[in-house]
């Protein structure tokens, strides 16, 4: 059994001619919370992509717990235990706030293509959607339908469902995209609070959010790693400096 | 509070829920006791089965976001191996009763579902119905080919009364075969609304609504819609089996793409967004079909007709309109809006009238002039040939058309006033 | 030898033809992202407008104006149908074309009649334009060949020397961003939309007069043309001409030849004989499978390669 939950070896992508990825390498131990950071257009959103199975990779490879994942179906990084939300929301719009929730459950539980039981009488998948809804404090909303939910609303549903299904490794992609100064400090809490015990790795842009969540943070830059360190390291981190401001800071 | 709410939540909504299936099973139980002529027993029976044949097309499309083309490949090959069953049964070579060949049929669509679905269901959106497309068309142009089976060019015929009667029912008189048919209906109904109330039926939606979500929740989609796929196969097939007793033939016609664009137009006019919409659209098919077209040729005009309006100003069906009333009347401001709707209504009847004196007049004089251009339109007898109704007919468009333009207008007004109350919160 | 020749270019004609019909449908589809179904009925109407034009004022003159009439029959469905659904989605302007399908032929049903109609050669264009050996190739085919290639000719160069063909081009393959530069967005589509519907017009004129002129005749061609344009590829143009002349080659010589499948087995040594399982399958003859042939091809294409031949788009 690998002490990572997640690794990255020497991994690339292209789109046509164009190297978006040129050579990662992350090693993430179980339980850490990892930040990713990097000015537009690093490529921090095609790396999520990788990591979940949305794309196929260049080269490299991706292994979660010590498994290799390159080449997999996105269902199938899930069941081995990765979930991930998404910079645009990416939630099922015209179901409620719970039956959202629940959707994210019955897999895990082992309900699969189940025709023969009753939604209504699953005692544990309608505990656990109701215990989740609770945590991320959508439980007023219950049978609202997520299209009308507000964003900072949506946002929460989207952490809920990344996390109902128990996943052990989470990545959120920009949760705090959008939200005000109140809302970012909730959603913080949120966040700190549902990935106790798990492996985070989040991609965020607003700072205060990164250094007051991240046991470490990754500076992804033109699709390589210039950093890797804790946070106040990074602070320091003559190179980090540059490629955020373009020239040396005072 | 919450929990005490919570507690008394779900009573009102089991009783409602067994009070209209109740309603529905006395209701289909005792028409044919107020309808008694032959023509009201076809009529009725005909419906029965395309119930379950557009509810079992609205699991694809409504429930799982599957535009299929082909979906009578399933009803008719399911009533192909009824039909080969029943005359086997005839024959005394196998055992089966009339009664359980419904489920011969939907196992049948079922095995097909499996065979066409794996190929059909690698696939989604518009490349899915090309496939249904192809695949419909596939099955249909192999019924000349294999004769045995499809029985050339007459079809496969059968006698559905054969052997001892039991119970004193032989399946002879059309009133046994509507209870036989409408039982089925029933049975299929709720099991096709309990299905939806499934994991399956559930995740089907999610596929439906958000396929990439339902991915990253653990589901493979093309398994989802495989499944769905073959339970909606089964259920189409029980229909097929339906119709074959009914008729007691079975053509290439069952599984062209007539059939299958049929079933689309009934699902899609009573409404994909609602259970109960495939209902009342095969209602209204069949009505269209077989009872329209004894009094025009032009039948199927008006409801392409029909079916065109209904794309392009309600496209959540007759369903959806119902259910636009329904909450009106909740919140009660039906009356508002009501007598809104009678003038529009008034109106729309004059245009409707315009059409239909045009159509059978344009049909009269260049399709059926074999006797003269004498015709009768609701018991009014004219020439068709002449200036008079041709002037009326105009008169009806100009007229009709310009007051039904004010009436749409203000339904239009007023339903947006209501509707901006409701924003404001106003109850 | 002779054989061959013939079927050959018979095959071509009707590929030709086939290909006049699906390269509005792709056009259309390129453009606007709506799958035309009743693209066919359109080239019905065109037959049937011939044929009464003709009537009154001779076949050449109605090769002229019936695809006019029924280009602005299209624009005008666009403009006050196709518009209004836009707002609903592809699946609607989809379910849209399909009623429209319906309507079309029963208006033609309305207005002519069940049986087919007495369209006519022009004494022209009648009898054989060369005879080969002893079998004689039909001016009509020439002819159907010749303004298949001269509406070739004319596309082409307006697709790749004028201003709005650039900006066809371009909405062939990117028609968000097309959208984006700042076209009169609307006006080229009904203009996209009249134009296809004008071609497949075009085809009928033809097509009615080299086949039958009757109601069924959109129904019977319909599928063909979806299968030519899934085949070649969903937005390509040279995707229809070469699917076209595939499928249309195909047909031509499947229906002529006699050899059963198990006798084409048996070429290759394996033998067929009663005592085979499914012999009813082994003992149908080429021609007879015929028909079956350009749908066994969409399955097969649309599950190994749904982009097409030349396709783009898998969508």
């Amino acid at each position: 059994m690998s002490a990572h939950a997640l690794e990255l070896q020497s991994v690339r992508k292209s789109f046509g001619n164009t190297a978006i990825i040129r050579g990662v390498d992350l090693a993430i131990p179980r339980g850490e919370r990892h930040a990713i950071i990097g000015p537009n257009g690093a490529g921090k959103s095609t790396l999520f992509n990788l990591i979940s199975g949305r794309y196929p990779l260049s080269g490299g490879e991706i292994l979660l717990n010590g498994e290799s994942i390159a080449g997999l179906r996105p269902f199938e990084i899930n069941r081995k235990g990765l979930s991930r939300s998404f910079q645009i929301t990416n939630i099922f719009q015209r179901m409620s706030v719970f039956e959202n929730i629940r959707c994210a459950v019955l897999w895990p539980l082992g309900y699969k293509y189940s025709f023969w039981h009753r939604l209504g009488g699953l005692k544990d998948a309608n505990l656990r959607a109701e215990e989740v809804m609770e945590s991320i404090g959508l439980k007023r909303r219950r049978d609202t339908y997520a299209g009308v939910l507000s964003y900072a609303e949506q946002r929460a549903l989207e952490i809920g469902v990344t996390i109902a299904g128990g996943a052990e490794v989470v990545l959120l992609d920009e949760p705090t995209a959008g939200m005000s100064r109140t809302e970012t400090a909730d959603a913080v809490e949120l966040i700190r609070k549902v990935s106790q015990g798990k492996t985070l790795i989040m991609v965020e842009h607003d700072m205060g959010v990164v250094f007051d969540l991240a046991d470490r943070i990754s500076v992804l830059v033109y699709g390589e790693i210039i950093a890797c360190d804790a946070p106040q390291n990074i602070r320091g981190n003559k190179a980090v400096q540059e490629a955020y401001l373009g020239a040396e800071a005072d | 509070m919450p929990s005490a709410r919570s507690k008394l939540r779900y009573r009102p909504l089991n009783l409602a829920r067994w009070l209209i299936w109740g309603l529905t099973a006395l209701v289909m139980a005792v028409l044919p006791q107020l309808f008694t002529q032959g023509f009201a027993l076809t009529l009725m029976s005909q419906m029965g089965v395309a119930i379950i044949f557009a509810l079992s097309y609205n699991m694809l499309l409504g429930q799982s976001g599957m535009l299929s083309f082909g979906h009578a490949v399933y009803s008719g090959l399911g009533a192909y191996v009824a039909v080969h069953a029943l005359n086997l049964a005839s024959k005394g070579q196998i055992w089966m009763p009339v009664s359980l060949l419904p489920l011969v049929g939907g196992l049948a669509g079922a095995f097909f579902g499996v065979l066409f679905g794996y190929v059909t269901t690698k696939r989604a959106g518009t490349t899915f119905a090309m496939i249904t497309l192809g695949i419909g068309e596939l099955v249909f142009s192999c019924s000349l080919m294999f004769p045995e089976f499809f029985g050339g060019e007459g079809g496969v015929t059968t006698n559905r009364v054969f052997g001892e009667p039991f119970l004193g029912i032989t399946f002879g008189p059309s009133v046994q075969v509507y209870y036989l048919i409408a039982l089925w209906c029933l049975l299929s109904m709720a099991l096709m609304y309990a299905w939806s109330h499934t994991p399956l039926g559930r995740i089907a939606n999610a596929v439906r609504d958000n396929p990439e979500r339902a991915e990253f929740v653990g589901y493979d989609t093309q398994r989802v819609r495989w499944f769905t796929l073959i339970i909606s196969a089964f259920f189409a097939g029980i229909a097929g089996a339906l119709g074959m007793i009914n008729f007691e033939i079975v053509t290439a016609e069952n599984v062209s793409a007539a059939r299958s664009g049929g079933v689309l137009l009934a699902a899609f006019i009573g409404g994909v967004g609602f259970f109960f919409g495939p209902i009342i659209g095969a209602c209204v098919f069949i009505f269209f079909v077989v009872a329209l077209s004894g009094y025009t040729q032009a039948w199927l005009l008006y409801l392409g007709l029909f079916f065109m309006l209904m794309v392009m100003f309600a496209p959540g069906g007759i369903a959806s309109l119902v259910m636009m009333q329904v909450q009106l009347v909740a919140r009660k401001r039906f009356g508002r809006i009501a007598p809104h709707y009678l003038g529009a209504g008034a109106s729309g009847l004059l245009v409707l009238a315009a059409l239909i004196l045009t159509v059978e007049m344009t049909y009269k004089i260049s399709v059926d002039s074999a006797d003269g251009a004498l015709m009768n339109l609701f018991g009014v007898e004219f020439d068709a040939a002449a200036a008079i109704p041709w002037a009326v007919a105009g008169g009806l468009w100009i007229a009709g058309g310009w007051l039904f333009n004010i009436a749409r207008k203000r339904v239009a007004r007023v339903w947006g006033e209501i509707q901006a109350e409701f924003v404001e919160g106003r109850t | 030898m002779e054989f061959f020749v013939i079927s050959l270019l018979n095959g071509v004609s009707y590929g030709l033809l086939l290909f006049m019909l699906s390269s509005g449908l792709t056009l259309i589809f390129s453009m606007m992202g709506v799958l035309n179904f009743a693209h066919a009925a359109f080239y019905m109407v065109g037959a049937y407008a011939a044929y009464a034009l003709g009537l009154k004022i001779g076949f050449f003159p109605a090769l002229i104006l019936a695809p006019l009439l029924v280009g602005l029959l299209g624009a005008l469905v666009e403009r006050y149908g196709l518009r209004t659904v836009h707002r609903w989605g592809h699946v609607a302007e989809l379910l849209f074309t399909f009623g429209l399908a319906y309507l079309i032929e029963e208006l033609v049903k309305v207005v002519w009649g069940l049986a087919s109609v007495p369209y006519r050669v022009p004494e022209v264009l009648d009898g054989p334009l060369f005879i080969l050996y002893s079998t004689a190739f039909p001016k009509l085919r020439g002819f159907m060949m010749l303004v298949a290639l001269l509406m070739l000719l004319a596309v082409y160069l307006m697709l790749k020397r004028t201003r709005i063909g650039l900006v066809i081009q371009a909405a062939l393959t990117h028609p968000q961003a097309a959208e984006a530069l700042g076209h009169n967005v609307p006006r080229v589509f009904m203009l996209v939309f009249g134009g296809g519907t004008a071609l497949a017009g075009l085809a009928g004129v033809i097509g009615g007069v080299a086949f039958v002129t009757d109601p069924s005749m959109a129904a019977s061609l319909g599928p063909i043309i979806f299968v030519v344009a899934v085949v070649g590829g969903m937005g390509s143009l040279a995707g229809a001409f070469l699917a076209s002349l595939l499928i249309g080659i195909v047909q031509t010589f499947a229906i002529a030849v006699d050899w059963s499948l198990g006798g084409m087995l048996g070429v290759i040594g394996i033998v067929v004989n009663e005592q085979t399982p499914m012999y009813s399958l082994w003992k149908l003859q080429l021609s007879q499978v015929a028909p079956v042939l350009p749908y066994l091809l969409l399955v097969l294409m649309l599950i190994f390669r749904p982009k097409g031949l030349l396709g783009t788009r898998a969508d």
